[in-house]
């Protein structure tokens, strides 16, 4: 009895656990060797001769890439201003998405599911031609730029350009990303119970308390997730400071593109995509630790 | 002067009226129930004393102020709701000490006088624990020390015990009483169980279609029902439809139907040929064997024809001579004996006249 079900367990989990063993772990680990090895002389890779008898301190591998990374502080800085870029990208979706997510949940349930719909509908179309379409809304010749340039222009400012910008960029990422926090934050606020406001009400709680003390820390794992949602696909995000940016707008994803596509230096595009995944990996850490309160109440 | 009145309060939902035109004065310190079936107004009631929902008409005067204008925050009345409504993001302290924060304590009262109502309340040890860690009788007790703590001038209690199963209702009961009585609070308790109601409170309004049928003290509702609903509502009572005979000052002379000709105690506003039915409440109904000579005013012949036990007290079901069908309660108090009679025992059957009544239809 007990050893049939755990084979139908194992035969259960065994296929996606197959999977990522083969399409996830093994790539990463890969990686992780492409990393210490040396560029060929026309892109890829450079053969590694670990041959018995051969000259130490030539076997093809080296931790030079590491050394590079750290010894030129742009790219620690392109790090830091992703990571800024994705923070603030995530702010701005949670400012957006609560009043819209609680406004969904608020309302009469058979009004919420065309809502959500409305919101995941963009998803119909393709990513990128989403993104070029800001370039035409942001671009110099738009209805937009004309009329933040007319009101500038009225006040005796300088026009600007909207596009190729670091706010372009952001209005990018904002626009991309969220609905992924609209949805978490929905689903997280449609199940509190409203009961628990009256309560509160009753108890003495204005308005603004109500929502202090009941609603948002009640939101908070969903908060959570919305942001784990939103912060790290942002930071790996190349395509939008691609179409978007300026030529000062790069980001690590940018970085690591051109590594593998550009200048065909495999080892470096590694190590960056390494040192981007711990990046990650730790702050998901410190995410999960500070989340355990806000987990433990549910 | 009455604590909270309640004058000539309606309440309508579209065609529905919930609240026809109600009164009810309730005192300083009293343990006040009402009671009634589901959709009867007693909810919406409470909802309108806490502020939730806005009378249509009348006025919530509150030591003769009208609070109808004021928010439910604004209101110094406390629930407690069924669902406990206990806040699952915070501890059992900071549940308990909500009500003082937001009304502006300092954080030191707050710890002080939060520890002294877990103490009171035994609940000291489970302090640091989160709503969904507790059993059911301790979140009970953690909503009723959340809607005390504050000292309200009203605690508001929806239907608080429906949530637990028998035994520990009983003893939740009793603590109420005990807790009520400590605090001094006036209680405003909503059910629709009436042994609950009787059990608790000072006095009982009973509702019905959003009107009050009746309000009075507990035994004097269950011993004088104004009418057939309270008095069907109320406990069990036997009912034969009956019209009046007879009137005369002390009694009625009653037809009833399959029984005969029955005195009642005299009402007023009763007249001859007034329909209605016949009632007598089932442990007032004696049935002795047969053999056994009794004198009473009354007496009929009938065949136990069905029993209901449940252990303290059994429920027979007499089946009188022309197939109409009376209940009889009986204790089981005699030591050693299991049950008096069976299935198919002829019985004699008897009230006296006090403990009948006649409601007109």
């Amino acid at each position: 009895m007990q050893t049939s079900s755990r084979l139908v367990k194992w035969l259960i989990s065994g296929p996606p656990l197959l999977f990522l063993l083969i399409f996830f772990v093994t790539p990463s680990l890969i990686m992780i060797f492409t990393s210490f090895r040396l560029p060929g002389e026309f892109g890829g890779l450079a053969p590694v001769k670990l041959l018995p008898g051969e000259v130490a301190g030539d076997s093809g591998l080296t931790i030079e890439t590491y050394q590079f990374f750290f010894s030129d502080f742009i790219y620690i800085e392109i790090f830091l201003k992703s990571f800024a870029v994705a923070t603030i990208t995530t702010l701005i979706c949670i400012a957006m998405a609560y009043p819209l997510a609680l406004l969904i949940a608020r309302s009469r349930k058979k009004f919420r599911n065309l809502m959500i719909m409305l919101v995941v509908l963009p998803f119909a179309s393709n990513f990128l031609v989403r993104i070029y379409a800001w370039m035409i809304i942001l671009g110099p010749e738009s209805g937009l730029s004309h009329f933040i340039n007319g009101i500038l222009v009225f006040f005796g400012i300088a026009p600007v350009t909207l596009l190729f910008s670091p706010f372009a960029v952001l209005i990018g990422m904002v626009y991309v990303h969220l609905p992924f926090m609209i949805l978490p934050l929905y689903t997280n606020l449609e199940k509190h119970d409203p009961i628990l406001l009256d309560a509160a009400q009753d108890l003495g709680a204005n308005s603004w308390q109500r929502f202090w003390y009941v609603t948002w820390p009640q939101s908070l794992p969903g908060i959570f997730s919305g942001s784990a949602l939103v912060f790290i696909p942002a930071l790996g995000m190349f395509a939008i400071p691609d179409i978007l940016g300026g030529t000062g707008d790069i980001m690590i994803g940018n970085l690591i593109k051109d590594q593998f596509l550009g200048t065909r230096d495999w080892p470096f595009g590694s190590t960056l995509s390494i040192m981007l995944t711990l990046a990650v990996l730790g702050i998901a850490g410190l995410f999960s630790w500070f989340a355990k309160p806000a987990i433990r109440m549910t | 002067m009455a604590l909270l009145e309640i004058r000539n309060v309606t309440k309508q939902f579209g065609n529905f009226i919930a609240v026809d035109n109600v009164s009810i004065e309730i005192r300083a310190g009293e343990f006040f129930t009402l009671l009634g079936p589901s959709g009867c107004g007693k909810t919406t009631l409470l909802r309108m004393i806490a502020g939730f929902d806005a009378p249509d008409g009348g006025q919530i005067l509150l030591d003769g102020e009208d609070i109808v204008a004021f928010p439910p925050e604004k209101r110094p009345f406390h629930t407690v709701f069924q669902s406990y409504a206990l806040f699952p993001h915070m501890t059992v302290a900071d549940n308990i000490g909500f009500p003082l924060k937001m009304s502006g304590k300092a954080r030191e009262e707050i710890k002080t006088r939060v520890a002294e109502t877990l103490e009171e309340v035994e609940l000291s040890q489970f302090a640091d624990r989160y709503p969904h860690e507790l059993s059911g009788g301790q979140k009970q007790r953690v909503a009723f020390a959340r809607g005390l703590i504050n000292q309200p001038r009203l605690l508001l209690l929806d239907e608080p015990l429906g949530a637990l199963d028998e035994k520990l209702r009983e003893n939740m009961q009793r603590e109420l009483i005990n807790l009520q009585a400590e605090a001094g609070v006036t209680f405003i308790y909503v059910t629709h169980a009436q042994n609950e109601a009787l059990a608790l409170s000072h006095r009982i309004a009973v509702m019905n279609q959003g009107r009050i049928e009746q309000i009075d003290e507990p035994s004097r509702i269950y011993n004088f029902p104004v009418n057939r609903f309270v008095a069907d509502f109320i406990g069990k009572i036997n009912m034969l439809n009956a019209w009046v005979t007879e009137v005369s000052p002390v009694h009625l002379k009653l037809k009833v139907e399959g029984l005969g000709e029955v005195a009642v105690p005299a009402k007023d506003r009763i007249k001859v040929n007034d329909h209605g039915v016949f009632a007598v409440r089932p442990e007032q109904v004696r049935i002795v064997p047969l053999t056994t000579a009794i004198h009473t005013e009354f007496q009929l012949n009938g065949k136990i024809k069905d029993f209901l036990y449940i252990g303290d007290v059994t429920t027979y079901i007499i089946e009188l001579s022309n197939s109409t069908q009376i209940e009889a309660l009986l204790p089981n108090s005699v030591p050693g004996h299991t049950k008096p009679f069976e299935v198919g025992d002829t019985v004699a059957v008897s009230w006296q006249e006090q403990s009948a009544q006649f409601f007109p239809d």
